[in-house]
């Protein structure tokens, strides 16, 4: 697990400090556009300082700000207790010293996201809809699969680099359009003292300001890919059962409900894409996250074991292709682990009505409605501004107090 | 003098090398007892909420005197047990006892609706969940630190100041004991 952190860490690095060069010569050849002498320095102080602000502002609340966008409220023990115990459980399989605070979104689509810079403060936020559609084995697989990005510090990877992706993306529209609209006078001025040298940077500048965002994308997405993928095999690690994930996975991609609340943003943090869009099949090499049905058939195509080895070799014969998804030191200490049995709760098929039911309760309870269960099998609602002291249950009229 | 320099240098070099072997003996030591203690908090919570289960299902199933008074039994023996290697025993025996438990739940419908048995079974699978993660944890950790124990160089210092090997925490596997031997003679 170390070896894997450590891996991961280096790898954040080389690819942060590429993207960090791409900012910067942006910054450079940018400024050089505007006036050719001093201004290069000033186009990297410039960009240096706007990802520094946005660095800042997501390091410090960035959470915060992903959370209350997706509407997410916190929950204690009592509201869920199962889901309290999932986390717990997936945070000693982890070995992970923190326990993260545990959220719900008021949502009927199924999704979770995990979010947290700081080791010692991090946060797993689930749908509604996705509780009310899982068992405990399912949920236990999508929870082990958020915790993974935890642990892989893969929250502050994408935070880092998302950043920079931003800053990337916002500098080089502000050029093109600056050119567009308000760029004529400033370069007839200066053409006079400068004239082709200028000339040569604004075509340099023009062709960064196009490409570098497609590159960043490209390596931003293309890692981000992986990463899911590398959740997954430690999830399947932490619970030492595949069919869970797998399952949980097949029941999100096959609702059909959209995570209103998420966006172009925050759609690389969930587990699965929460944007669906119809007949994206081109979008492969700009998409977050792999195709679900992919990650479906490879945790299937799992044999006997559940260490980083078995899902490596589930991968390969998957996908034909021979992408390390493990870093090969990790694999080398990776020793057989064998899968254990589904759990003793039955996974019963909910029909759609008992699913939205389920849904529709966990909803009220989030909205501090409180329940009555009356002898009479009926499960009485009652809302948070309701104010007399008793209640009337309205099948067999007994009296409960409250 | 240039002898004495690179005398220095060597001794030098030794110290620093033994003071790392030693601080990272003492670290995996630590690990090893931190991942012991978590096992011991779970198995503690375990003991805890039998007494409630025995007591919320007592009512309902009158017919399995037997199997209640072998979680019980199994209970007071976990609770009493001194050691890695004894602990790990008495606790597989309750898993059993548990397990046997699980199985008869299956006839009893009206148990299966009660709300406090059913919040008491959540508490109970999950904490044996947290059992066999944290189990694993902690065999894993054992492995580091006794290969550290064992190999060279660490082996000198760990003999020198006393860094024993940790004992595995194996609980018997219930379903390769379960499995009925057939015999061909």
């Amino acid at each position: 697990m170390w070896e894997l952190i450590q891996a991961n860490k280096r790898k954040s690095i080389i690819l942060i400090i590429s993207m960090g060069i791409l900012l910067v010569l942006l910054g450079y050849v940018i400024g050089s556009a505007y006036s050719p002498d001093g201004g290069g320095v000033a186009g990297v102080f410039i960009a240096l300082m706007l990802w520094g602000i946005l660095y800042i502002i997501s390091y410090t609340s960035g959470s915060k700000i992903l959370l209350a966008v997706s509407g997410a409220k916190e929950v204690t023990k009592d509201i869920h207790p199962q889901l309290y115990n999932i986390v717990e459980e997936m945070k000693i399989a982890s070995g992970h010293p923190f326990m993260p605070k545990i959220y719900i979104i008021d949502s009927a689509a199924p999704n979770a996201f995990a979010t947290g810079i700081k080791p010692n403060n991090t946060a797993i936020a689930v749908t509604a809809g996705l509780l009310g559609r899982l068992n405990r084995d399912e949920l236990q697989g999508v929870i082990a699969h958020e915790m993974s990005h935890i642990v892989n510090r893969d929250v502050l990877f994408m935070t880092v680099s998302g950043i920079m992706l931003g800053a990337i993306v916002l500098i080089s529209e502000v050029f093109i359009y600056s050119l567009w609209f308000g760029g004529g006078g400033r370069y007839s001025k200066s053409s006079k003292d400068s004239g082709q040298g200028q000339i040569i940077f604004i075509v340099i500048a023009i062709a960064f300001a196009i490409l570098a965002p497609i590159a960043a994308r490209l390596l931003y997405f293309a890692i981000s890919r992986k990463r899911e993928y590398l959740a997954d095999a430690s999830a399947v690690r932490f619970t030492r059962y595949p069919e869970g994930l797998a399952s949980a996975l097949e029941k999100i991609s096959r609702s059909t409900e959209e995570l209103k609340k998420a966006n172009k943003v925050t759609a690389p943090m969930y587990i699965a894409n929460p944007l669906k869009k119809k007949g994206r099949k081109l979008n492969d090499l700009t998409s977050t996250h792999p195709p679900i049905s992919e990650r479906i058939r490879i945790l299937r195509g799992i044999a006997k074991s559940a260490d980083f080895n078995a899902y490596q070799t589930a991968f390969n014969k998957v996908t034909g292709k021979e992408t390390d998804i493990i870093p090969p030191a990790e694999l080398k200490d990776s020793t057989p682990i064998n899968i254990r049995g589904a759990m003793g709760i039955p996974a019963v098929g909910l029909t759609q009505k008992q699913t939205q039911r389920n849904v529709g309760d966990l909803i009220m309870k989030l909205n501090d409605y409180s329940f009555i269960n009356c002898n009479c099998g009926v499960k009485i609602k009652i809302p948070p501004d309701y104010k007399k002291k008793i209640v009337f249950c309205p099948r067999c009229g007994r009296e409960h107090k409250l | 003098m240039g002898t004495l320099i690179v005398l220095i240098v060597i001794v030098a070099f030794l110290a620093l090398f033994s003071i790392s072997i030693y601080n990272s003996l003492v670290k995996l030591r630590n690990r090893v007892k931190n991942a012991w203690s978590q096992i011991d908090v779970q198995l503690k919570r375990r003991h805890d909420l039998i007494p409630n289960l025995i007591e919320t299902v007592k009512g309902y199933m009158t017919h399995e005197r037997d199997t209640l008074e072998n979680i019980t039994k199994a209970r007071s023996q976990a609770v009493t047990a001194e050691g890695v290697g004894e602990k790990a025993k008495a606790e597989g025996e309750l898993t059993r006892a548990l397990g046997k438990f699980n199985l008869v739940v299956e006839n009893y419908p009206d148990l299966k609706a009660n709300q406090n048995f059913l919040s008491l079974q959540e508490e109970l699978t999950s904490t044996e969940n947290k059992i066999s993660f944290s189990r694993q944890n902690y065999n894993d950790q054992v492995l580091f630190y006794n290969n550290k124990i064992q190999m060279f160089p660490s082996n000198i210092l760990a003999g020198m100041f006393k860094f024993n090997e940790e004992e595995f925490f194996e609980i018997e596997d219930e379903k390769e004991k379960e499995v009925p031997k057939v015999s061909f003679s």
